[in-house]
């Protein structure tokens, strides 16, 4: 009772289905270089589920998930870095043993924040709590202001914009535009061999996994399904007295600590951390790999994220002046056609002709997949 | 004789909107146990008093108190925890969620962040839930989304979500507004039993209605009390007569 409480059936069968493309298929379909490209893909998976819980289930669209993937991967960043940093590996500069960065930059000695990033531990729950924490201040003075939709997609941007701005200019400390770059080990264990970047692959895929369990646990208690209330009547929620400010503060950071935990994955599959990763372009770019999915669907998140980032591999190897545009359609596209993207699509026109395709589950489709949800929920 | 113990006391109750007066020093007492009318023309400030009594709009100045404590400085949920239940003039009920899952949600329990995680529909639950369906006539749409209701449905289907939570003070905006003669009969008998144990104020402008469910009847006029008693001396009240016949 309580797994049928958790998942509905067609919902095991994603998930499995998704398990089998990341787990079975993709490693065995391809190479290694291939993989380790969508291992980065999924990494932004992260990003585009914890917009599917504050933008398609809560309504709160924030163009500014980047802030929070960029926070994640940079603490891990700094923890790479400082181990790379080893005085044998520095002694060409006139400070060893600090980051070659701030070593050009005229810095003598590592600034006190830094420090803590010597230790793995810390490291691993700031990539969580840092994001969360940075996600609670802008969301706690946003909300509890009732600040909300439009204006609160536009400061998110703007914080977006400020970040980028600060970590560019604080050359000396954060390594500027170039980034965090030159990362080797974590914890004596080489991240640049291919073994690695596969066992990091299958990390990452594990932890897409919690993730998503995480999120499907969120979608299916009363806080989802209070998400959708406030998403359409807010008011009504509030007279119901529900304090709507805090719930709108918890998804944020929920959706804060999933994209953290996305930048760690990036920084450790790709090697590297910059500006350029998570600034106005590329926090755009989650919110549309989040929309192709279909904004509703944690699974769809997963495919659009995937699928977004295939593409723009694909389109820029070949047309690379093209690819902004060919986003932009895209976007305009599913919007305007198919509104719940390719989770709607699956729901519409592909799972009934496979149902029917079936003969002896003579189970009915039903058309809407959240129909079927909302009525298993009111039979339980 | 003692003074009467009242549930609400409103005092000079006064909000303005860019110096405009859409209250002015209003003041109203609710009993324990009475249905409290409040009529008036358009723009008379009636919505905006129980917005104001709710919390969703901020007096300028004034006091409501109930029972000893003071909703002008409370929040919208702490006033609602309290026992203060309000229905909106529009239905609002969240049309992407079954009939079930609208009472779900305004069942008293699991309000925090931590508690909505935790919270499962036990029996309990569940048979409060079907009790309030039955009593709003909707027992056998509990499956069915709110979207597919009509709109004397999603009428009921608000006071159930209002009801499931047990106030003490209701607060109804126009409960039969827009429906048909048969279904606004059976809102008036709805209405007439869930009244009984609780203080209710009610805005609404049917007059044949309203005789049938006030106990004492208040008339705003451009944010002022104009009338107040019985119904039968509010209509005779030559003050009334002329505001709703014009001059």
């Amino acid at each position: 009772m309580k797994s049928a409480a958790f998942m509905s059936r067609r919902e095991v069968v994603g998930f499995a289905l998704l398990a089998a493309i990341i787990f079975i298929l993709l490693p065995v379909m391809l190479d290694g270089f291939r993989l380790n490209l969508f291992g980065k893909y999924l990494t932004y998976a992260f990003v585009a589920i914890g917009l599917a819980l504050c933008w398609g289930a809560g309504g709160i669209l924030s163009l500014g998930q980047g802030i929070f993937f960029g926070l994640g991967g940079y603490c891990m960043a700094m923890f790479l870095k400082l181990e790379a940093s080893t005085p044998e590996n520095t002694a060409i500069q006139s400070t060893p043993g600090i980051p070659d960065f701030m070593d050009w930059n005229q810095i003598t000695e590592l600034p006190a924040w830094w420090e803590p990033f010597y230790s793995l531990f810390f490291t691993l729950f700031a990539v969580v709590a840092v994001p969360v924490i940075f996600a609670f201040i802008i969301s706690f003075a946003m909300f509890t202001r009732r600040v909300s939709g439009v204006y609160f997609a536009i400061i998110t941007q703007a914080v977006v914009s400020i970040l980028t701005i600060l970590i560019i200019g604080q050359q000396g400390y954060t390594g500027g535009v170039n980034g965090i770059t030159d990362l080797r080990t974590l914890n004596g264990w080489d991240i640049r061999t291919e073994e690695a970047k596969n066992t990091l692959y299958f990390v990452n895929g594990g932890l897409l996994f919690a993730v998503l369990f995480v999120a499907q646990y969120v979608r299916r208690s009363k806080l989802g399904r209070l998400l959708i209330a406030m998403r359409d009547q807010e008011d009504r929620v509030r007279f119901s007295g529900y304090n709507v400010a805090s719930f709108k503060i918890f998804i944020f950071c929920l959706g804060a600590a999933f994209a953290g935990i996305g930048g760690a994955m990036f920084t450790l599959q790709v090697g590297f951390m910059s500006p350029s990763l998570i600034g106005i372009v590329p926090s755009i770019e989650m919110v549309i790999f989040c929309a192709v999915g279909g904004r509703l669907s944690i699974i769809g998140a997963v495919y659009g994220a995937l699928l977004v980032n295939w593409a723009k591999t694909s389109f820029s190897e070949s047309f690379p002046e093209l690819w902004l545009l060919g986003l932009g359609g895209l976007f305009i596209a599913v919007v305007m056609f198919f509104p719940n993207g390719l989770a709607g699509i699956w729901a519409e026109k592909i799972e009934p002709r496979l149902l029917a395709l079936w003969p002896g589950k003579a189970a009915p489709a039903e058309p809407a997949p959240k129909g079927t949800d909302a009525k298993t929920a009111a039979a339980e | 004789m003692s003074p009467p113990r009242y549930i609400l006391e409103v005092e000079d109750l006064t909000v303005s909107f860019d110096g405009f007066k859409a209250v002015d020093n209003l003041n109203f007492y609710v009993e324990p146990n009475e249905c409290h009318v409040i009529i008036g023309p358009n723009g008379a400030g009636k919505t905006t008093v129980l917005d104001l009594i709710c919390g969703r709009t901020r007096a300028s100045s004034g006091s409501a108190r109930f029972k000893e404590l003071e909703l002008l400085s409370m929040r919208e949920d702490q006033i609602v925890h309290a026992g203060v239940g309000r229905k909106f003039q529009t239905p609002s009920v969240y049309e992407d969620l079954t009939v079930f899952e609208n009472l779900e949600l305004s069942y008293p329990k699991g309000h925090s962040v931590f508690g909505a995680l935790t919270f499962r529909s036990d029996a309990k639950v569940k048979a409060r839930i079907k009790e309030v369906a039955e009593i709003i006539f909707l027992d056998d749409q509990l499956g069915e989304k709110a979207a597919f209701l009509s709109h004397g449905q999603k009428q009921w289907l608000e006071i159930g979500m209002l009801l499931i939570q047990d106030p003490e003070l209701l607060m109804l905006d126009e409960p039969v507004a827009g429906m048909s003669v048969a279904e606004r009969k059976q809102t008036a008998e709805l209405l007439n039993r869930i009244i009984k144990d609780r203080a209710v104020i009610v805005i609404e402008h049917d007059m044949g209605f309203v005789s049938d469910i006030a106990t004492r009847v208040t008339v705003l006029h451009q944010g002022k009390l104009l009338s107040e008693g019985s119904m039968e001396r509010v209509q005779n009240d030559p003050k009334v007569v002329e505001v709703y016949l014009g001059h």
